[in-house]
């Protein structure tokens, strides 16, 4: 039961923040409205016992992604809201309109199924998880690691090239 | 652990749609593009979690976790772009970069 209020809160914090994220003018603030959604994230990736995937949310998410573009938005001096890169409310109407229609839609999909408040099975430790994702997924990991160092040489490669350039 | 995964699969929902929305709103800044668009990656991350936990695989944490290191290498390459087009442009409109069409 308590558990369930948790996840409650955590899901009305999550939308929230992410609502406010989108809808904020000054990038900045919309970063760290998102920091805080995702931290929320982390605490329902908890609950639903997966602690591996609850810290690399804050480490990697709310960590190095969003300091990532925090760091190019005051790099590039881009937290002028008055530049009037804002969309109007005209241009909010189309998406928001589609998207209540999907949500309306989806909503109606997942609840008129039966609802079944099924207990879970029993967590699995991290060691097993461990096992599981280098044992069977090696190939997989391998392929992210090359994906990595490709997207590392990238944008080195992307950063490098102004330099000789310089009009 | 009660929570009934219809719920969970409502937040994940939501947050992809609004998401959405955001990317569409903001199709003129490819900064918050970027960030809307991590959103929706998010919500995807809880889909395949709420699985992993519901039927105690956890095939959907690795997924979870490739789509992490998918995020992390994509954000890198993208907003190494838009460094770049900023440097040859001084600016972030996606309206300034059509010399490409046609």
């Amino acid at each position: 039961m308590m558990e369930q209020t948790i996840f409650y809160i955590l899901a009305a914090v999550a939308v929230i923040g992410t609502v406010l994220a989108i809808t904020e003018k000054h990038p900045v603030h919309a970063i760290l409205y998102l920091v805080t959604s995702l931290f929320s994230m982390a605490v329902i990736f908890y609950l639903l016992m997966a602690p591996l995937v609850a810290a690399f949310e804050v480490i990697l998410y709310a960590g190095a992604i969003m300091v990532l573009f925090l760091f190019v938005i005051m790099m590039l001096d881009l937290g002028h809201p008055e530049k009037g890169m804002a969309p109007s409310w005209r241009e909010w109407l189309p998406a928001a309109l589609l998207s209540a229609v999907s949500i309306a839609s989806l909503i109606t999909v997942i609840v008129s199924r039966h609802t079944s408040a099924v207990s879970y099975p029993a967590a699995v430790p991290i060691r097993e998880v461990a096992r599981r994702l280098f044992q069977e997924h090696g190939l997989a990991v391998e392929l992210v690691s090359l994906q990595l160092l490709f997207a590392l040489v990238g944008a080195l490669y992307l950063g490098k090239q102004s330099r000789g350039e310089g009009k | 652990m009660i929570i009934p995964l219809e719920h969970i699969l409502i937040l994940a929902s939501l947050l992809f749609f609004i998401g959405m929305a955001g990317l569409l709103a903001w199709r003129a800044n490819l900064i918050m593009m970027l960030v809307c668009i991590e959103v929706m990656l998010n919500a995807v991350m809880l889909v395949f979690v709420s699985g992993s936990a519901r039927w105690g695989n956890p095939d959907g944490q690795f997924f979870a976790i490739f789509i992490m290191a998918l995020t992390s290498a994509e954000v890198s390459l993208a907003l190494a772009m838009v460094v770049y087009l900023h440097r040859r442009r001084k600016t972030v409109d996606t309206d300034m970069f059509s010399e490409m069409k046609g």
